[in-house]
């Protein structure tokens, strides 16, 4: 479980976070949503220490990190899989040792161990036998499920995503989406998906931050969120004709 | 001030990069990729550019020794001078700053605008460490049998040049090559090229780690890399040279 309490934070004089707190639960896709620019992507850094906060903490298991010493960080760090908008994966690295990586620096596993684990890790996303190939000989969506492949290959305990769906093709998308679910619920990870997709939002939000203007502004679930009177968050989740409609035709 | 924030931010990563690594046999394993990288790479144009600019120095060495009083071995000892206390360790060094110095700082600058040093961070890896050390360590290992290399064939095209041109004698130029030899001078020659070496690859990695933007901020710090090392090869050129040369 990963508790932030009032958290703040600011760049100069601006105040990019200001007094935000949220519970992330193990086995549950947890989601952060909000318009671009509303500090989604801050928050995240400053969970994983990309960031330091002004003010707050940052519980994982009851571990406030922002006060930690750097080589506890770093423990907690090995704890933590992460998957970026770009992917990250290391351009001079096959998608082998990508995966790999993280069991070569961290773990005494044998080559053979270590060669299972990353068979495993890609044919749980369906990326099986692509072992050699290179970042630049695959495509957004095979990047973003290579990358998934990476963050759990150490048996992350904490899985970031940033905006796991961003230019990808729907149907695409929705792989990505059920392969995070899948696997927060399989291995009971704790997991945070940032996104401003609804159809990631209605897809697998279990539990739902709105983020406005760097505010924690509302809470709740899928279910919750087609319901909310909020007038933000109505904003935000019905932005366009087509979720209009979408809601009208089932209430009618 | 901006100049004390440099020199400040290079020290704290230094700090970063000697601490000690996760893995060492992972560094190990970095360490011989980079000397293929840096080292084995910048070959070809070490060797073309000893070739000739051995061969040019007999040529002008030839030409500047025009009197009848000054003996035509002189020829192979100048060349010999020249390109083992000065050419080989400084001006090779120079053309690797620009070589090897831009090719890490475009390196290391792409990997953290694209977010892949950010990614070892949260690994929980020493970023600096894993992506600074091996390249510091690789250069200043390989970097003096490069410059060995480069010594040895300036010697043979100056001797071929020489030869070819009628500047001296086969024999007049190993004798040349050979007369007043001080084993020392290598000693300060190899001391400069390992300095070089860590000037060039660290600083080059400091520009490349602290790059902030795209792609054209990339090609802003390579260039930055290139000509802030050139101008601290120099100076530290000159340092050495009056630690070990001046009486």
């Amino acid at each position: 479980m990963i508790e932030i309490k009032n958290i703040s934070k600011s760049f100069g004089d601006r105040k990019i976070i200001n007094d935000v707190s949220f519970t992330f639960y193990p086995g549950k896709t947890n989601l952060m949503i909000g318009e671009s620019g509303c500090g989604k992507t801050t928050i995240l850094k400053l969970m994983v220490g990309l960031h330091s906060v002004d003010e707050g903490q940052i519980l994982y298991s009851g571990r406030n990190f922002p006060a930690l010493a750097p080589r506890e960080k770093q423990d907690v760090r090995k704890e933590i899989g992460m998957l970026f908008q770009a992917g990250a994966l290391f351009d001079s690295q096959t998608l082998e040792e990508n995966v790999r990586f993280p069991l070569d620096m961290f773990t005494h596993l044998t080559k053979a161990e270590k060669l299972d684990r990353v068979n495993f890790c890609l044919e749980r996303v369906k990326l099986e036998g692509r072992n050699k190939l290179y970042p630049s000989e695959l495509s957004g969506g095979m990047k973003k499920r290579a990358a998934l492949a990476r963050a759990i290959a150490n048996n992350p305990k904490y899985l970031f995503c940033d905006e796991p769906n961003s230019g990808l093709d729907p149907k695409t998308s929705i792989v990505i989406d059920d392969l995070i679910q899948d696997i927060t619920r399989e291995y009971n990870i704790t997991t945070v998906v940032i996104t401003h997709d609804m159809n990631s939002v209605l897809e697998i939000g279990e539990n739902i931050m709105f983020i406005y203007k760097g505010q924690n502004w509302w809470v709740g679930t899928r279910e919750e969120i087609l319901k909310a009177t909020n007038k933000e968050l109505y904003d935000f989740v019905f932005a366009s004709e087509f979720m209009q409609q979408v809601f009208k035709a089932s209430r009618s | 001030m901006t100049l004390f924030f440099h020199i400040g931010r290079y020290f704290m990563l230094l700090f970063r990069v000697f601490s000690k690594p996760e893995k060492f046999s992972v560094y190990g394993r970095q360490i011989i990729y980079e000397i293929y990288s840096l080292g084995i790479g910048s070959l070809s144009i070490v060797s073309i550019i000893s070739v000739f600019m051995g061969g040019v120095i007999t040529i002008q060495a030839a030409f500047g020794f025009s009197s009848p009083w000054i003996p035509l071995y002189a020829v192979g000892f100048t060349t010999r001078e020249s390109m083992l206390l000065e050419f080989c360790p400084t001006i090779v060094s120079l053309i690797l700053a620009g070589k090897v110095g831009s090719n890490i700082a475009s390196e290391i600058g792409a990997m953290r605008v694209t977010e892949q040093i950010d990614a070892l961070e949260i690994m929980g890896v020493n970023s600096a460490g894993y992506l600074i050390l091996p390249k510091i360590l690789a250069a200043m290992l390989i970097n003096p049998f490069l410059i060995a290399i480069s010594m040895f064939l300036g010697l043979v095209g100056g001797y071929l040049m020489g030869i070819s041109s009628g500047a001296c004698t086969s024999y007049e130029y190993i004798f040349g090559i050979q007369a007043f030899f001080e084993p020392w001078k290598l000693y300060y020659s190899f001391t400069k090229v390992v300095v070089f070496a860590f000037l060039i690859t660290s600083v080059a990695s400091y520009f490349g780690y602290f790059t902030n933007g795209g792609a054209l901020e990339v090609g802003r710090s390579s260039t930055r890399a290139v000509v802030i090392t050139s101008i601290l090869i120099l100076i530290f050129n000159l340092i050495l040279t009056q630690l070990f040369l001046a009486r």
